[in-house]
């Protein structure tokens, strides 16, 4: 078997909270508790929960914009986490981000050619000339015209934008890109041309993404594998099509049974979840899900479960884990 | 046949803007019949919004402007109400869920004060009673204790808690009819389905009609009878569910039921797209709106003077070819 492109040890981030002024005792956001993950050169891992689970947080720790409190996270069996900028610099190029809304990582103040020639600069890569043409043919590997090299990004539409993201991600051509959430902010007709654009870049390119969303059926779309978040911890992990027809972990049925289907004769069977997702400020004792969980029984309140295998290439971690 | 409870014919709403006017909805007509629910779906920009204020007597002014067309609600015409007659229509009669519940909530105000408002306009209850309907009312839409959650204001709650308070202030006067404008686009999905349940569970309750506004087909499928499908500020079809879904033809509903990833697709294959993006309404072509993206244009698709043919009686599409498709 080749080796892991990258691997995610049991990696945590934990946000000090700003309790009271004059308290003693510090509070703790779990964000990212105990992660384990890796990917392969080429391979889409998607990553699935609902808001505040800790995807984005991960995403960031991986791409190095977070220190992490603990765990490691080796790219090709080095270990970037602790490491100094200069010691990362020539890690960086090879891990980019784009974002759910680029119009927040793009300068505004910027051309898109001037967008487009910075990684180049950063890193100096190559003459003015080359940059230029550098420029036009990632422009064109996109799919924008030309010209766009002298617009700025608010004279582009949401999905043009989120090409210029994609254009100035894969620059460097790197092995690994974080999407957070690249198309949840993009009319389904664009999302679909996004979407089909990150699959023909990654043939192209042998590009590994980690794709964060909270869209099953998107994630199930473009990745090969799928890795469910609830509460800063991986709850289920198994390929795409698996995960789908024969989810174990409670929480991933009802996470598929809650997704409306565009089909008016489907009859939904929803297990509906009781309450809100629990804060990562003071997550529920044993296993997190235990509040919401349909199948909770009292020893989930003390004990938490751990992911374990529960078929082939298939992990879970709860104590009752069957299919359905 | 019974009478719609809403009949919209030939909505014209217009904005004055920096760059002109322009008219964000163009001639959108539909009937929705008591207790009726009706789905608006369409990518951002096409005018769903715009319609559901125009109805509501929502619209920003001085900018946005009613150009021609009528609102006709229990047979009288809404777009030609005067201020004081829509503001007893809203609240009593016709209620709006707007996607960011923060927008609808009084961030410095009270739950309890924000609902016994509502009740103390609406009716003549004494301060007891409107508070045991407050009280009623968060209890019928999901809130744990609601007594407490009386006291609190807006930013204690979660996004989804949120949700129910103003679902809870839109139907505390039993409205004839609630307009939901993206109502589950910012929750979460298991949160979405238990809004989604509640709103069908209260509208058949209080025997509601409800126009549901969304982007998401599988929220359409799932809660409403008729869809309207708007594109560039038009209806460009509509029809029962079922006519949307099994039997779309205008290639815009095509395209956009096909581009959908769905569950059951196998993994990693191409999507269908539709290509390209919706012209400015700046500068909209004079014949059909998707022509720049429709694979099956021809000639006569640019010429001015589209007219909007019916399939049955019940289904109709704005496209000069579709019984060629
Ligand atoms: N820089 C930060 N400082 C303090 N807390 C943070 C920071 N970034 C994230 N958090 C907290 O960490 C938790 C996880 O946040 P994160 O944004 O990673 O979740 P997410 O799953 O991506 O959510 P969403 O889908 O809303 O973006 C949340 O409770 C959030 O408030
Ligand atoms: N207050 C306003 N001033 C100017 N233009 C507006 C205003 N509100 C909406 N519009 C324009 O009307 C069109 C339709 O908007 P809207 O109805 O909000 O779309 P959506 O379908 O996303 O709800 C858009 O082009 C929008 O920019
Ligand atoms: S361990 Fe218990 S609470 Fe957790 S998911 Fe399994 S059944 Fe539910
Ligand atoms: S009128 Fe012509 S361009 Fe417009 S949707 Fe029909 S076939 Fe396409
Ligand atoms: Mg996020
Ligand atoms: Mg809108």
């Amino acid at each position: 078997m080749s080796a892991p492109l990258l691997e995610v040890r049991d990696l945590k981030m934990h946000f000090p909270v700003k309790s009271g002024f004059f308290s003693l005792t510090k509070v703790w956001n779990f964000a990212v508790d105990g992660v384990n993950l890796t990917i392969n050169p080429g391979e889409t891992l998607g990553l699935v929960g609902e808001s505040g689970c800790g995807k984005s947080t991960l995403g960031r720790c991986i791409s190095r914009l977070y220190e992490p409190t603990a765990g490691e996270v080796l790219f090709k069996g080095i270990n970037l986490a602790g490491m100094s900028h200069r010691q990362l610099l020539p890690y960086r190029q090879n891990i980019q981000m784009i974002f759910q809304d680029p119009m927040e990582s793009l300068n505004a103040r910027h051309t898109v050619g001037e967008i487009l020639e910075e990684p180049f600069l950063i890193h100096g890569i190559g003459n003015a000339q080359s940059r230029r043409q550098s420029v036009s043919k990632l422009l064109d590997t996109v799919g924008l015209p030309g010209r766009s090299a002298s617009r700025y990004p608010f004279e582009f539409s949401g999905g043009q934008r989120q090409r210029i993201g994609i254009a100035r991600a894969i620059a460097l051509k790197p092995e690994l890109i974080i999407c957070d959430e690249p198309v949840s902010a993009l009319d389904v007709s664009i999302q679909s041309q996004i979407l089909n654009l990150l699959m023909d870049l990654q043939k192209e390119f042998n590009l590994a993404y980690l794709f964060i969303a909270h869209d099953l059926a998107v994630v199930k779309h473009i990745s090969d594998r799928v890795a469910i978040m609830y509460l800063g911890k991986i709850v289920e992990q198994a390929s795409s099509n698996e995960i789908y027809h024969r989810p174990f972990h409670p929480y991933t049925q009802s996470l598929i049974s809650a997704i409306p289907i565009p089909d008016p004769h489907h009859t939904a069977t929803r297990i509906l979840l009781k309450g809100d997702v629990p804060s990562p400020i003071s997550p529920p004792s044993g296993c997190a899900f235990h509040t919401r969980c349909p199948k909770a029984s009292a020893s989930c309140q003390h004990k938490a479960p751990i992911l374990e295998p529960v078929a082939p290439e298939h992990i879970a971690a709860c104590h009752f884990a069957e299919a359905p | 046949m019974t009478k719609p409870l809403l009949s919209v014919t030939g909505l014209t709403t217009e904005f004055q803007t920096d760059e002109g006017l322009v008219r964000a909805v163009d001639g959108v007509s539909f009937d929705l019949p008591p207790g009726g629910t009706l789905g608006i779906v369409g990518e951002s920009g096409c005018g769903k919004s715009v319609t559901a204020l125009s109805i509501m007597g929502l619209l920003p002014r001085p900018n946005g402007n009613i150009r021609s067309g009528k609102i006709h609600y229990q047979g009288e015409d809404l777009a030609a109400a005067d201020t004081t007659r829509l503001q007893r229509i809203r609240g009593n009669e016709i209620s709006m869920v707007f996607q960011e519940p923060m927008t609808a909530l009084n961030p410095v105000h009270t739950i309890g004060r924000q609902l016994t408002e509502v009740v103390a306009i609406h009716t003549n209850q004494s301060p007891d009673e409107q508070i045991r309907t407050a009280v009623a009312m968060l209890q019928r839409v999901g809130i744990p204790a609601p007594e407490l959650r009386m006291t609190e204001y807006p930013h204690q709650l979660s996004g989804g808690m949120r949700q129910r308070v103003v679902i809870a202030i839109a139907l505390i006067c039993e409205p004839r009819l609630l307009i939901a404008d993206e109502p589950t686009t910012a929750l979460d999905v298991t949160i979405q389905a238990q809004i989604l349940d509640l709103i069908s569970s209260l509208q058949k309750d209080f025997g509601m009609a409800m126009i549901m506004i969304t982007h998401d087909l599988g929220v359409i499928a799932e809660t409403c009878e008729q869809v309207v499908v708007m594109y560039a500020g038009q209806v460009v079809e509509q029809g029962s569910v079922f006519d949307i879904f099994d039997r779309p033809k205008h290639p815009y509903t095509q395209g956009l039921l096909r581009s959908i990833p769905k569950l059951t697709d196998i993994p990693k294959q191409p999507l269908d797209i539709i290509p390209g993006m919706v012209p400015s309404l700046h500068d909209l072509p004079v014949g059909c709106r998707f022509a720049n993206r429709c694979q099956h244009r021809a000639a006569e698709c640019d010429d001015a003077g589209l007219i909007v043919d019916a399939v049955t009686e019940a289904h109709t599409v704005r496209c000069l070819k579709w019984r060629q498709l």
